[in-house]
């Protein structure tokens, strides 16, 4: 410590109380500092996690509350139940309509914002006003969209002396009304996160590819989805781990909250809900909680692999960044 | 001192970068003024986005009828649905709007205070594993909200906390995604050698935190309160497991509305307007905030 010392103040210098004192206080502030938060974080994040590890080995007794090992029981019983895989189905059913069609239409909506418009903000703030709406509240109001019989769809199409769509009784159709009401919500906020990237991109880019004689689709291909690379992954790994969550609007897609009469839009987190919930069975609950967990990681890690191999990386191109066009920047600000 | 040692390397390269020589170009290329395709592009997205809204009113101030009727501008009967979701007894109208307000405010308080607090020394302290205390924080951002809320739940019943809205505050104290953002902002707001100054002139730890550190966090922090609240304000799937109808928050509520067998969708919809009214105001008042928010969280995340 004394070596220490004499490297920050050289000459001589005696040790003093307030010396120490200060030292103290550098070596042990930090830790106060993160305390509070993981203190928190290891009683309400950490044990929970841990815990849920513990109860699903356990046939678990609600009126005791305590468990029995039984190993792998629950495990096997969840892969058992033919809920559990029709939940699977429409959970990645949904996660797809959802997740793919938002993707397109940000990135779409995002290259459209990163033009030189009128009223930036307006518009900006235009896309992300659905983001405020708590999801149980779009899941209501799209519920008047796609209702089966007077809903503002079928209204419409009977009208025009088409069939009404199955909202309700076809999982397909489900799976598309609940899809519309996150992309409602999460398009908006996707379409910031890549706006936000494209505007990083180095503008010169753009010039030398005109020069060149490069189009604007060869552009948005060359340039543009490559340099989108990182925050894409970004996006789709978010969007994964969101995603394979959905409970909210499948729970308020009808009045009763099972996921429809033959299982049409059960998902994984809403027959987690029912098992332990419902039937109250905390063992079973927190193995499918677990299961899910895997689910995700195992999809997060796929994901990063295809958009890794999708989008080239074409990153070695973008270090230079020469001075004058910040410069350039500012004067256009 | 190290400051010294890189400045000859510095100035060197600062000279060979503009040694290149310079193309002018005045025309701008990204900057051709948009044409009508991409403002009425825009207004479909924008329509898209209000419409949803828009529609809830208009069958909002209808009555039991209008879903069939689909008028396309709104009735007059809105405040009377209003007042029929706030006496209905199933739902408890303002019990659910005091809890969401002031439990949302409490979290987002906290969030943001624990974040900082912790943002700045990972940011701006070195200590003994602090660059792994923080990817291990940054890695359970990926950990879904399911897998805790079995032993959650047998927690707060053994405390006798269910129904109690302490019960949805409490886990949400905290916040992984606050410690990060807060992280990232401290460590590219304040340069080292501010926190070295006040270090010199005699400040002590906590000192520097306040002076420097608090102010410097000031505009992270105010964007993480708004996503924390509105992130509050609107989760519902833990609330929605340990509260109960009497005391619910206002989308606990909401899904309550719907729950009967006979839905009057004036009325649900009357609901989804009144409890969707607060954060319509905030967005008013902070939505630029949020969207520079989460463009400033692109750029780094």
């Amino acid at each position: 410590m004394s070596a220490a010392t004499s490297k920050d103040a050289p000459g001589v210098r005696v040790l003093s109380f307030s010396n120490k004192l200060s030292r103290w206080d550098l070596k042990i502030s930090p830790y106060l500092y993160i305390s509070p938060f993981f203190i928190m974080f290891a009683i309400v994040g950490l044990f929970p996690i841990a815990y849920t590890a513990v109860i699903s080995f356990m046939d678990w007794d609600l009126v005791r509350n305590s468990g029995e090992f039984i190993g792998f029981d629950q495990y096997i019983w969840i892969l058992q139940q033919p809920h559990f895989w029709t939940a699977l189905r429409n959970t990645f059913s949904i996660f797809l309509l959802s997740t793919v069609p938002q993707l397109i239409l940000a990135i779409f909506i995002a290259a459209m914002l990163d033009r030189n418009i009128r009223g930036k903000t307006f518009w900006r703030m235009g896309v992300l006003l659905p983001f405020v709406v708590a999801p149980v509240a779009v899941g209501l109001i799209f519920n008047v969209v796609f209702a089966d019989n007077f809903g503002l769809v079928n209204g419409m199409l009977t009208d025009l002396g088409l069939d009404g769509i199955p909202w309700h009784k076809d999982p397909f159709w489900s799976h598309i009304a609940i899809a519309t009401m996150v992309n409602y919500r999460w398009t908006g906020y996707n379409t910031l996160i890549l706006l936000a990237a494209m505007q990083a991109v180095n503008r010169e880019y753009y010039e030398a590819a005109t020069v060149d004689g490069a189009g604007p689709l060869r552009q948005f291909t060359s340039i543009t989805l490559p340099s989108l690379k990182p925050t894409l992954i970004f996006v789709i790994i978010t969007s994964t781990i969101g995603g394979l969550q959905i409970f909210d609007e499948p729970r308020v897609f009808d009045q009763f909250g099972r996921g429809g009469a033959g299982q049409q839009w059960l998902t994984i987190t809403l027959y987690l809900y029912d098992i332990g919930w419902g039937q109250w069975n905390f063992g079973r609950a927190a193995a499918l909680a677990w299961i899910l967990f895997i689910i995700i990681l195992l999809i997060g890690l796929i994901n990063l692999l295809i958009t890794r191999t999708l989008v080239r990386d074409e990153g070695s191109r973008g270090i230079e960044k020469p001075r004058r066009l910040k410069k350039k920047k500012e004067l256009a600000r | 001192m190290s400051t010294t040692t890189l400045t000859p390397e510095s100035s060197e390269s600062a000279e060979t970068t503009p040694a290149r020589p310079l193309r002018r170009r005045t025309t701008h290329i990204r900057g051709n003024r948009p044409g009508f395709w991409t403002y009425t592009t825009l207004a479909v997205v924008f329509i898209s986005a209000a419409f949803p809204l828009y529609w809830s009113f208009v069958i909002g101030s209808g009555d039991a009828n209008s879903l069939r009727e689909r008028p396309w501008w709104p009735s007059g009967n809105f405040i009377d649905n209003a007042l029929a979701v706030m006496s209905n007894e199933a739902v408890n109208f303002w019990p659910a709007l005091w809890n969401s307000i002031y439990s949302s405010f409490l979290i987002a308080m906290a969030v943001v205070t624990t974040s900082t607090l912790a943002g700045w020394a990972f940011a701006k302290l070195r200590f003994h594993g602090g660059p792994a205390l923080l990817a291990f924080v940054v890695a359970t951002m990926a950990v879904p909200q399911q897998l805790g809320v079995v032993p959650l739940y047998i927690l707060f019943s053994e405390l006798g906390w269910t129904g109690q809205i302490g019960a949805i505050i409490v886990p949400a104290l905290t916040s992984a995604f606050g410690v990060f953002w807060m992280t990232q902002y401290l460590r590219q707001a304040v340069p080292d050698e501010l926190i070295e100054a006040a270090r010199v002139d005699g400040a002590s730890m906590i000192r520097t935190f306040w002076t420097v550190g608090v102010v410097a966090a000031r505009p992270a922090a105010a964007m993480l309160f708004l996503f924390t609240f509105v992130g509050a304000w609107n989760n519902f799937f833990w609330p929605f497991i340990v509260l109960d109808r009497q005391n619910p928050t206002l989308p606990v509520a909401l899904s309550l509305l719907q729950s009967n067998y006979f839905v009057d969708y004036s009325i649900v919809l009357a609901g989804v307007v009144l409890a969707t009214i607060p954060l319509l105001l905030l967005f008013i008042f902070a939505g630029k905030q949020l969207v520079s928010g989460i463009m400033a969280g692109a750029v780094k995340g």
